[in-house]
């Protein structure tokens, strides 16, 4: 039995349905939102660097490569609006962001 | 059954745990923790699927600084965790649901069409080749540009998450740079004009006037 295609698209799925699974059960925490979006993001890679060697085509290796510096820069401005949230409210719980309500 | 598929199957399952653990750990730096764990069974699977350069970036970039970020911020901020776990099982048979609709919708794709057992055209691979050199130069070629925007979304990333975080203190001392550079040498040094001796001074004759009397 040899590594098809589908093996490493099955776990880039079950990967990225984990990690919707924890964005619903941790909707309070900021901080483990960012996780999930990042656990997601490392399957799409996983899905990228998959075709890549099956397709036999690099291109989808660069494509990795800029998701990784848009997912590093995302999480450095996404933990730095958490710093200033918690500095602001005490408290990082997703329900009491509501200032904008009126 | 050849050992690639076993490192596979033995890596998926370590990532998987992992990734579950991330998403249910009580403590947020047990769950920062195992997504370290997570990043590392990721890079041995792209090892297997023959992206080094790609893999040891990985470890790299995310595992030594972007989760090394995640655990400061962790560490820093003080979280009433139990607060934030609270409505956590009743989100569950949502959560389990929509979980279940993507893992059926993905297995009925997948399990139809995705049945390539070898690689279609192989990429170049043997000792000679080296993968790094394949994607420096299709990056510094094909894709030079998005290179440029990539660096530019870094520095932008920087600069904001800085801006976003830095406290003036307006207790500190500083020296304002403008000034200092259009500072003159007369404002630093004065000259004052003194006699070179002074007059001597009446009191010597005082002091030795009262040494005398208290003897």
């Amino acid at each position: 039995m040899t590594l098809t295609l589908g093996h490493f698209l099955s776990l880039g799925a079950m990967l990225f349905a984990l990690a919707v699974i924890g964005i619903f059960l941790n909707r309070k925490n900021l901080i483990v939102l960012l996780m999930c979006i990042e656990l997601m993001l490392l399957a799409v890679n996983v899905n990228f660097v998959a075709f890549s060697y099956f397709l036999g085509d690099m291109h989808g290796q660069i494509f990795v490569f800029f998701i990784l510096t848009v997912a590093a820069a995302e999480s450095a401005i996404g933990l730095a609006l958490l710093v200033l949230l918690f500095r602001n409210k005490s408290n990082i719980n997703v329900d009491e962001l509501n200032a904008l309500k009126g | 059954m050849d050992v690639k598929t076993g490192l596979f199957y033995l890596f998926s399952a370590v990532l998987l745990f992992a990734a579950f653990r991330v998403i249910t750990a009580r403590n947020p730096v047990y769950a920062a923790l195992y997504l370290v764990l997570t990043f590392f069974q990721a890079s041995a699977i792209w090892l297997i699927l023959r992206a080094e350069f790609l893999a040891i970036t990985l470890i790299l970039v995310y595992v030594g600084a972007v989760m090394v970020l995640f655990l400061f911020v962790v560490m820093m901020l003080d979280i009433d965790v139990d607060s934030l776990r609270e409505g956590f099982w009743r989100h569950f048979p949502l959560a389990a649901g929509v979980g279940a609709l993507i893992a059926l919708e993905m297995a009925a794709v997948l399990m139809g069409g995705f049945r390539l057992n070898a690689p279609r055209n192989s990429l170049a691979s043997g000792p000679d080749t080296s993968n790094t050199l394949e994607l420096g130069k299709l990056l510094y070629t094909n894709y030079l540009y998005p290179l440029e925007v990539a660096a530019v979304i870094l520095l932008l990333a920087m600069v904001a998450a800085i801006a976003l975080t830095l406290r003036a203190r307006k207790d500190t001392k500083y020296v304002n740079p403008s000034d200092q550079v259009r500072v003159k040498a007369r404002d630093r040094v004065r000259i004052v004009q003194m006699p070179a001796t002074r007059a001597a001074q009446p009191a010597a004759e005082d002091a030795s006037a009262a040494a005398e009397n208290k003897a």
